[in-house]
């Protein structure tokens, strides 16, 4: 990377988080105003997002090419109190947090404390929904059966199509008077409703328009002060890229990439949206102009790689917003899950891999930032060289790019309805989840705890740690005479939960709806501006809600232990094992040993427990597939966990499977953490038998030890088992390569790392099964490795 | 021996390395994986211990690979008959071949057997068009001086075979000498290092030999 990329990125990697109140002061200011009052939601909260960007600090800092901050500078957060308005005592947890802190200066923590917390306490959207919510749900809430994800944080979870590249806010402003007049006030009984939401997108239109001209009029202002005449030149093509775009289509590679980071800051400046939101194609995109320019010879390929990483960088400038309450000590990203997209297949379904997806994996590779995350889209027709060239990057342990299945995308998007273009056009965003890019408003509700609902069903729907009341009734469980009555009641205290938050999740859709409307982010989702509908009310063309189901591989184990040792061995009673479990395994340790040794496990292709896998997946599918949602969309499930699976295990007790009390749960679709003994191969038949297709997005972990991927045929062999877990319909895998730390810890704690694989020589082993003679050595080679 | 000790281990402290099997159980397990060899282009490799022991098993194991189009490959110390090699030849995919030293007394010593007959039978396998690879443990002190090296790479070349692995000796082992309570004689033994099998490498290819690092 050249010097001006270098210093940037340093400014950007060194630079703390730190919150401004800058947001949450002119949000305040507009709503303690008179027009806030006299206007309709969609026009007051288009009017919030114009007062914003006509008064926020605009900065362009030295050596930038691409400009646009979210806050006053970079690495600025700022708060969305309307949305949840933080506590002095959140401000003083999220400053003085070991890890991932946020500062918060004594001025901010004044302002909060004279002028936002005064003013938005009792009407933040946190607050409505909380007091809306039944005391059932509150009780499973806080058992930690699931989580909520728009309790905090707005809905928004979608990454872009390509209009943007060939429109301009003037040309969108054009799709809304045209929707204007088509409005039929005598038949349509909704038609005012409908006005006044495309009069807010025409005000939100024109307030990022203006905010562009506010970065050409900076970038015009610092040229005058510029003596570096090479600087002042940057600054006139600043200032021209920034008078030609948003208002207008971009013309080329520059503009575009300017274009999309002024929208960006659109999206997440209007709210703090969950999460994710993204360009998506990147390289399908930004191709047109990228080939136009270097043909026209106004490009180099140097100038398109600096100008791609000067675009990372504005990723990585913006960390994500703090949260409030318990999550305020328990989420430490400040990742806001940006997925750039590459590879995957074009709208008529060739393959899509081209110049600029290798560049961006050279980017990647030499940008090492958290954000933006990245991951190839691998289709079959997608050339091994691509796939290689993102191995090649994995195996150095940065833990990017991660690996997904276009032809299942594909096949999930058309199961759900939609058009095999916007199938093709879409991809995986946030952590795996599918979505059809541009056309679609998918939302994760939450996370969903199976392992929890299990313990409710084992003990009569009371939660054992706290001695409440919080499931069904569903029978004393040591009278159940077979496994089909254990599971029988698991399936109705899943069915009670998954009602008792899709019932919550009604109200909270309908909250947003009403009460925040999205009118920027509604510009740019097909098909809220023909429809004259928001965002957060269905306006989108497809509209899906996600539960996302977590512990699929601990609860899996434990039902097989059940099944196994109690009804088909009968080596253990269910009172025994009750008791054991109550009593979290102390005194209990031959019987946990046995759950942990002698007893099947996910994960290990082995049909015993794969099956009730299988029979997991399908009671969940059942509780949620297809259910309506306020949007007039659906329901559906996918499985992943982020690093809620650490959370679920400090709240549920002792497992079946032999897993303590408070121990993190499995994560994704991945088995128990070292349950998994038969190698690579085995986990990956297990893992196919859920059938991906009928999700919304699948998450595998894979571990593995730098050496076995230090050469050319350990990369092959890579590929290989990539190329069969999609040949087998896997949605999504990614690879943990340990560095020597991690291997030291498997060295003191084996039973969390029994899946962990390592080079021995010329061939690999588990590394818990070395002696510590072999495994200090691998762990002296692992650390001379330069990663 | 019972096991019942092991089936009742809680832990699985106590473990009986290996078990009986059928043949179909074999080929079960062998097509679990086989969606991964058409990706691949890999196979089943029959090792050991030294799979010729179990000649009759062996045999109808291949056959059922063949019938399945399933790769295989045998891993053998090539100390067996002629007849017991001939009996599987036609059926092999891949013969993974060692010579551990040409010097006769140096492997009567270490292995307690002549090489002669392991040397004649490659030749024989080598003139009926099997697919071979050589395999050539680099066990520094006993067969990695340049006199060995550079008749291994003779004989190889003579029987037109192309492609050979160096194994650098490695201390894997230990631990199966520790369980089984047997000592482990060379202990003093270094594994091999970069430079010295980098130098190996360069003497056989200069006989045309196509040399890889590592059994893989």
């Amino acid at each position: 990377m050249n010097e001006r990329v270098r210093k940037l990125r340093e400014q950007s990697i060194k630079t703390k988080p730190y919150i401004t109140a800058e947001r949450a002061v002119l949000i305040t200011r507009f709503y303690e105003g008179d027009v806030a009052s006299h206007v309709s939601e969609p026009v007051r909260r288009a009017l919030a997002f114009k007062h914003v960007l006509e008064n926020k600090k605009i900065y362009v800092g030295e050596r930038e090419l691409i400009v646009g901050e979210r806050g006053p500078a970079p690495k600025a957060v700022p708060t969305y109190p309307e949305i949840c308005c933080h506590s002095l005592e959140d401000l003083e947890i999220l400053s003085t947090r070991k890890k991932m802190s946020y500062a918060v200066n004594g001025e901010t923590k004044r302002t909060y404390k004279e002028k936002i917390i005064p003013f938005w306490k009792g009407r933040s959207i946190r607050e409505k929904i909380f007091s809306e919510m039944s005391q059932e749900w509150k009780t499973a809430y806080q058992a930690g059966v699931f989580t909520e994800f728009l309790e905090q944080r707005a809905p928004g979870h979608t990454a872009l199509d390509n209009k943007i590249y060939g429109k301009g806010l003037v040309d969108f402003k054009k799709d809304i008077a045209r929707s204007m007049q088509s409005l039929d006030f005598l038949n349509d009984p909704r038609a005012h409703e409908k006005m006044e939401e495309l009069r807010a997108m025409d005000i939100v239109a024109d307030a990022l328009i203006c905010y562009g001209a506010r970065y050409a009029e900076k970038a015009r202002e610092l040229r005058k002060k510029e003596k570096n005449h090479v600087r002042r030149k940057e600054l006139k093509k600043i200032a021209d890229v920034c008078t030609r775009v948003p208002a207008h289509a971009p013309r080329d590679f520059w503009e575009a990439l300017q274009h999309y980071w002024f929208i960006h800051l659109g999206v997440i400046t209007e709210v703090n949206p969950w999460d994710a939101f993204n360009p998506g194609r990147l390289d399908q995109h930004l191709y047109s102009f990228y080939k136009k320019d270097l043909d026209d010879r106004t490009l180099t390929k140097e100038n398109a790689k600096e100008l791609l990483q000067l675009l990372w960088i504005k990723f990585n400038n913006q960390p994500a917003p703090p949260k409030v309450g318990v999550t305020a000590e328990e989420s430490n990203t400040y990742n806001d899950f940006a997925l750039i997209n590459t590879g995957g297949v074009k709208a008529d379904g060739s393959d899509g891999v081209n110049e600029l997806s290798y560049m961006i994996l050279d980017v990647i590779d030499e940008m090492r930032i958290p954000q933006p995350s990245s991951m190839v889209q691998i289709s079959k027709k997608t050339p091994d060289s691509f796939l290689k060239r993102a191995l090649r990057i994995i195996r150095t342990g940065f833990g990017q790019p991660s690996v997904f299945n276009t032809d299942v995308i594909i096949q999930e998007l058309l199961r759900q309805g939609k058009r095999i273009e916007d199938a093709r056009n879409g991809g995986a965003s946030g952590c795996v989840e599918t979505g059809a890019f541009g056309k679609e408003c998918y939302i994760l509700t939450g996370y969903f705890n199976l392992v929890k609902v299990l313990e409710t069903a084992l003990n009569n729907g009371l939660d054992p740690r706290t001695g409440l009341k919080i499931g069904l009734e569903t029978g004393d469980p040591t009278k159940f005479g077979s496994f089909e009555e254990v599971f029988d009641a698991f399936k109705r205290q899943l069915n009670y939960f998954v009602n008792l938050k899709i019932k919550g999740n009604n109200i909270i859709e309908r909250l947003y709806a009403e009460r925040l409307p999205v009118p920027f982010l509604s510009l740019l989702i097909d098909d809220c501006i023909a429809k004259g509908k928001d965002y957060n009310d269905g306006g989108a063309r497809y509209n899906t809600n996600y539960i996302q189901g977590v512990g699929l591989g601990t609860i899996t184990d434990s039902l097989t232990a059940i099944s196994y040792q109690v009804f088909d061995k009968k080596q253990i009673t269910m009172r025994e094992l009750l008791k054991a479990l109550k009593a979290d395994f102390n005194g209990y340790e031959t019987l946990r040993q046995i759950l942990l040794n002698k007893t099947p496990k996910y994960g290990n292709d082995d049909d015993y427990a794969d099956n009730v896998m299988k029979a997991v997946f399908e009671a969940y599918y059942e509780a949620i597939e297809g259910r309506p949602s306020t949007k007039g969309g659906n329901y559906r499930i996918n499985l992943l966990p982020t690093t809620v699976h650490v959370y679920f295990g400090r709240v549920t007790g002792a497992t079946a499977d032999g897993r303590k009390a408070l121990e993190p749960l499995s994560e994704g679709v991945s088995p128990v953490q070292g349950a998994d003994k038969k190698g690579p191969t085995a986990v990956i038949k297990s893992v196919s038998k859920i059938d991906h297709a009928r999700t919304g997005g699948t998450l595998l972990n894979q571990k593995f030890a730098p050496e076995l991927l230090a050469d050319e045929e350990g990369l092959d062999k890579l590929a290989h088992l990539i190329r069969t877990y999609f040949k087998l319909d896997g949605h999504h895998i990614q690879f943990n390569v340990v560095d020597a730390e991690t291997l030291r810890d498997a060295q003191k704690n084996p039973e969390k790392y029994g899946d962990l694989l390592v080079r021995v020589a010329g061939y690999s082993d588990y590394f818990v099964n070395l002696s510590v003679e072999l495994q200090n050595e691998i762990i002296k080679r692992t650390e001379h490795k330069s990663f | 021996m019972c096991g019942k000790c092991c089936q009742v281990c809680p832990t699985g402290a106590l473990a009986i390395t290996g078990k009986q099997v059928t043949l179909k159980e074999v080929l079960r397990e062998i097509d679990k994986d086989s969606i991964f060899y058409d990706e691949s282009e890999g196979g089943v490799t029959f090792s050991g211990g030294e799979p010729l022991l179990q000649l009759d098993f062996l045999s109808a194991l291949l056959k059922e690979c063949k019938d399945w189009n399933i790769r295989t490959a045998v891993n053998t110390c090539g100390y067996a008959s002629h007849d017991a090699i001939a009996k599987i030849s036609d059926k092999v995919d891949l013969f993974l071949y060692d010579i551990k030293t040409m010097d006769e007394k140096k492997h009567i010593k270490y292995t307690g057997v002549s090489n002669k007959p392991i040397l004649e039978n490659l030749k024989r396998l080598a003139e009926n068009g099997s697919n071979i690879q050589v395999r050539f443990p680099i066990i520094p002190g006993i067969n990695d001086d340049k006199d060995n090296v550079t008749e291994t790479a003779e004989f190889v070349a003579s029987c037109r075979i192309k492609n050979i692995s160096l194994l650098p000796y490695h201390r894997a082992g230990i631990e199966k000498y520790k369980g089984l309570s047997r000592v482990y004689k060379v202990k003093k033994i270094k594994t091999p290092s970069d430079q010295d099998l980098n130098l190996i490498e360069e003497e056989l290819e200069a006989f045309g030999l196509k040399v890889r690092i590592g059994g893989g």
